[in-house]
């Protein structure tokens, strides 16, 4: 962790976004996790993705579970509610509070452990419900906090701290959000923001349960020499298959896209997600094609990064299904919530 | 029921058991016979014995037809319908002497004729169905209504009554209604031509059940979540607090529905289990909505660690828990009130929860509304801990009232005005030393954000390992204990009030603990009664406890949990408690309470209770 105190105040020469807001702003309190871990260069992108699609601060819920990544919900935009729940849970959370206004931002924190885990459950069912949240799983391989055991991610002959080897096949969770029906899944490395920044704001603005799996090393218990989450082993085993970069909507499209490599989405609200395919065969809207080049590279050990699978068309978000009135439900006036008493005494002729 | 000799006219005033296979569509049969009592101004008591299973074992329906108003069982079968074979041999046996068995005599049965002091009447219920009706499952399910003929003329049930009922059950299917009207006048003319109707338990007209309806707790208890202004349910279906979810979902496609978009102004979300379903309960009350979960006792089991965070956090949740029998799954279809302890106190760590303790339907719809404001209020789950007898049976009821001029509490939440006007805002401040502090909702103000966390935090909300800083926030949830006395319901009353003996019970009991006072009284055996309605116990509670030398607790659990959170949340003196338990898994009936005090007064002379 860092021991210096961060100046509250900024400097009047730093970039505002379109609410006047300086990327300070979007920021939280000071990380207690230690130097280096990769999960503070996530945080770092999400305060420079809310800030730059201009995301009031009070219309973000941050929610997380129990672990190193569930801590890091308090470490961006301070004015946002958060909510660190209990381990494996936070899908649930969620889940209800999304239900009862559908107007917020919902962005979740997880862990390897807390998702694939003892939360394993409720991931599954918020991916099926499709719930209208940002999902992001902090991805080490291993659990920091009880000090370096593995979690249900690690590789198969990974080695922990200790020396011991892991021999249980792991659980990925890209597989198994395209599994599930995710309508946006994405995997992508901690070290690379410029990757990051893009998928995270893409990932807020989609109508539905989007899943980003960012393989985020614990510098301090899986960070060795035989472990497959080192920073060394994840470079080296880095394969950026799709970029993305986010247009916000209003925006002109100014990058030049060469021909046949470029596939641009539309989101809900009308911005946009470009693709840059760096793999000419790789089909991001397919899904049972983008399973199959996932679960191959997989077998090769190399993770593919960049945003695997999007589906803008799918009508299974959890109000949609719903039926659920526009107004959210936290702030329908209780005159159309309660019938009255004229309709109490007509109602109980049945039981009569 | 426990005086034979009193009750020489048995007019509007005897039980009748129906024995049935379940997945008969028995149900109706029986539900035809006792809505008409209750149409005829008798009050009736219902109460449905089924297996946990859908189709084959066997299941009863009693029906108590009380002139007093009782709403207890009665504890004694006068009138027994054998229409299962398969349990012929105990249904025989448990009629009372002197009272009568029907069964169907298309088959001869001689093991029924065994007993020599009750009445055996046979009728060739199957032969007359199948001569007269075609198709097997037409056969089964009219079999049903042609024995509810027979016990019409022979209990002398006024058939206009009859006809109008079936007349509305299948207004819009009038083949149905005449295949019925045709099978109900099959058993009931072959009863007149027959048998020597009426027989002396008979049914009469009186007008004791006017301005009351027959309904069901759980059905009413979801009304009351509709009537409070409830938005969010989430659930995971469990025996018996599934039809609380069903009636709220029905309620609200009646009510929540926008006529001209379709669009729902409610979400109800089955969850993938009771730890999710809770979860959903917290995140959409932290978001505020007005959320709830039904459940029984193994999902309170599950809820465990979030009501913890709920409690910690001061996140409001209403919980109804629809007890059934347990240890374990136990016995899904069966009551019990054997989960007192585990809501009182659910969760690790120091943990106090307000509980709520309906006693039959009515209150269920009133105490779902009182749950949600003690709930929003106080900043804690609530729980309504209801049962099985009270959820799933229909009771006779005072009709519902509704006062238009109720606004939900919504407690202490900060508006966006409000926090512009504070310095800062501090989440855990106890700023009205009511110990209840104020709260903000996302989405409303950059101003209210806060860290809501279940890990240590001190009074502004930031996370702490301080002792001092913990320990002040634990000592001001003591006190917000406290001030719950304050907000929830009185106990109820009844009695003298100055009698040395008294009764304290809850929930389910309250039928039969008045029903016994009533005994008691004849038999000129004083006793006062109080019946607790809420935990924390309110001051009533604990003064009636110092005045009284002897208390009967009477509740339906083996290991007297009453008795137990009285002693350790109460000054009382556990030696003046006395426990009256009852935990078979059928309803507790008056007899187990007149027999357990008069067995112990008999022992403690030295008491006045003789008038």
């Amino acid at each position: 962790m860092s021991y210096i105190n961060k100046p509250k105040v900024a400097h009047p020469s730093l970039p505002t976004n379109a609410l006047g807001l300086t990327r300070r702003q979007y920021e939280g309190a000071m990380s207690t996790l230690c130097a280096g871990c990769g999960h503070d260069s996530v945080t770092a992108a999400i305060v420079e993705a809310c800030w730059g699609i201009d995301l009031k601060p009070e219309q973000l819920a941050k929610l997380s579970g129990i672990g190193c990544s569930s801590k890091t919900t308090a470490y961006f935009v301070a004015g946002a509610h958060g909510f660190n729940s209990v381990h494996g849970r936070m899908p649930s959370i969620a889940s209800g509070a999304a239900a009862a206004n559908r107007e917020l931002t919902y962005i979740g924190i997880s862990g390897d452990g807390d998702s694939l885990s003892i939360g394993f459950g409720q991931l599954a069912h918020a991916i099926r419900r499709n719930i209208n949240m940002l999902y992001i799983i902090e991805n080490n391989g291993v659990y920091g906090l009880t000090k370096g055991q593995f979690s249900a991610s690690a590789d198969i002959g990974t080695k922990a701290k200790k020396g011991e080897v892991n021999l249980t096949p792991p659980i990925d969770p890209v597989l198994l959000a395209l599994s599930l029906g995710a309508t946006f899944v994405a995997r992508s490395f901690s070290g690379d923001k410029q990757q990051l920044v893009p998928l995270i704001q893409a990932g807020l603005k989609h109508n539905g349960f989007a899943l980003i799996d960012v393989l985020s090393p614990c510098v301090t218990f899986n960070d060795h020499e035989g472990s497959t989450r080192s920073y060394t082993f994840t470079r080296e085993h880095y394969h950026p298959v799709i970029e993305a970069d986010f247009v916000p909507k209003a925006s002109e499209i100014t990058v030049d896209y060469q021909e046949g490599q470029a596939l641009s989405v539309e989101l809900h609200d009308g911005s946009q997600v470009i693709l840059r395919k760096l793999d000419a065969s790789y089909d991001p809207t397919d899904r049972s094609a983008a399973y199959h080049f996932i679960e191959t590279k997989i077998k090769n050990h190399e993770y593919v990064t960049g945003l695997i699978h999007i589906d803008e068309s799918s009508t299974t978000e959890f109000h949609t299904l719903n039926k659920t009135t526009k107004v959210p439900l936290n702030r329908l006036p209780f005159e159309k919530l309660s019938p009255g008493n004229a309709a109490l005494q007509k109602l109980q002729a049945r039981w009569r | 029921m426990p005086e034979l000799a009193r009750n020489a006219d048995r007019t509007n005033d005897f039980a009748i058991k129906f024995a049935n296979v379940n997945g008969t569509g028995s149900a109706s049969a029986n539900a035809l016979i006792m809505k008409a009592i209750f149409r005829m101004g008798i009050p009736v008591a219902g109460k449905n014995y089924f297996p946990s299973n859908i189709q084959g074992l066997p299941t009863w329906y009693e029906v108590r037809v009380t002139r007093d108003g009782y709403a207890a069982r009665s504890g004694r079968i006068d009138i027994l319908v054998a229409m299962n074979a398969e349990t012929y041999q105990r249904d025989v046996r448990e009629v009372i002497s002197g009272g009568y068995l029907i069964y169907d005599s298309t088959w001869p049965r001689s093991m029924l004729l065994q007993r020599e002091d009750i009445t055996v009447i046979g009728v060739p219920l199957a032969k007359m169905v199948n001569e007269t009706f075609d198709g097997v499952r037409n056969r089964i399910l009219l079999k049903n209504i042609a024995y509810a003929g027979v016990i019409a003329a022979l209990i002398d049930v006024d058939l206009n009554v009859i006809d109008a009922l079936l007349k509305e059950s299948y207004a819009k299917k009038p083949k149905l209604l005449d295949s019925n009207t045709k099978a109900l006048r099959l058993g009931y003319d072959y009863a007149k031509a027959n048998l020597s109707c009426p027989l002396p338990l008979k049914v009469t007209h009186l007008d004791k059940t006017a301005g009351h309806i027959m309904i069901d707790g759980n059905t009413a208890a979801g009304l009351g979540c509709v009537y409070a202004g409830a938005t969010v349910g989430a659930w995971y279906p469990i025996t018996p607090s599934t039809s609380l979810m069903d009636a709220f979902k029905s309620f609200c496609e009646r009510f929540r529905v926008d006529a001209e978009t379709g669009e729902r102004n409610y979400a109800v979300i089955q969850a993938e289990d009771e730890l999710s379903a809770i979860g959903m309960v917290l995140g959409a009350s932290w978001n505020g909505a007005r959320a709830f979960t039904p459940t029984s006792g193994p999902g309170i089991s599950l809820m465990n660690e979030f009501i913890g965070l709920a409690y910690y956090a001061e996140v409001p949740a209403v919980i109804f828990d629809v007890a059934r029998v347990g240890p374990s799954t136990g016995m899904p279809t069966r009551t019990q009130q054997s989960d007192i302890l585990m809501c009182a106190y659910a969760s690790h760590g120091d943990t106090r929860h307000v509980v709520l303790f309906p006693a039959n339907p009515e209150e269920c719809f009133y105490m779902a509304v009182q749950a949600f404001d003690l709930a929003e209020r106080l900043q804690t789950p609530v729980f309504v801990l209801s049962d099985l007898d009270i959820g799933m049976n229909d009771w006779m009821c005072k009709d519902l009232k509704w006062d238009d001029a109720y606004r939900p509490d919504r407690g202490k939440v900060l508006s966006a005005e409000e926090l512009n006007k504070l310095d800062k805002f501090y989440r855990y401040v106890d700023r009205d030393e009511d110990a209840i502090p104020y709260r903000t909702l996302p989405g409303v103000n950059p101003k209210g954000a806060y860290f809501t966390r279940g890990s240590g935090h001190n009074q502004y909300g930031g996370y702490t390992e301080d002792s001092a800083d913990y320990q002040f926030v634990l000592d001001r949830l003591t006190r917000k204990f406290t001030t719950a006395t304050r907000y929830v319901p009185k106990p109820v009353t009844l009695g003298r009030g100055n009698c040395e003996v008294g009764i304290i019970s809850l929930g389910s009991c309250d039928g039969a603990v008045r029903e016994a006072l009533d005994v008691l009284s004849r038999q000129k055996i004083d006793v006062d009664y109080l019946r607790v309605k809420a935990f924390p116990f309110t001051s009533e509670v604990e003064a009636f406890l110092r005045d009284h030398k002897l208390i009967f607790v009477v509740e339906q659990n083996r290991d007297a949990q009453l008795r137990s959170l009285l002693t350790i949340e109460t000054a009382v003196e556990k030696s003046k408690l006395e426990s009256i338990l009852s935990y078979s898994g059928f309803p507790m009936s008056a007899d187990p309470i007149v027999n357990g005090i008069r067995a112990k007064l008999a022992e403690t002379p030295r008491l006045s209770v003789i008038k």
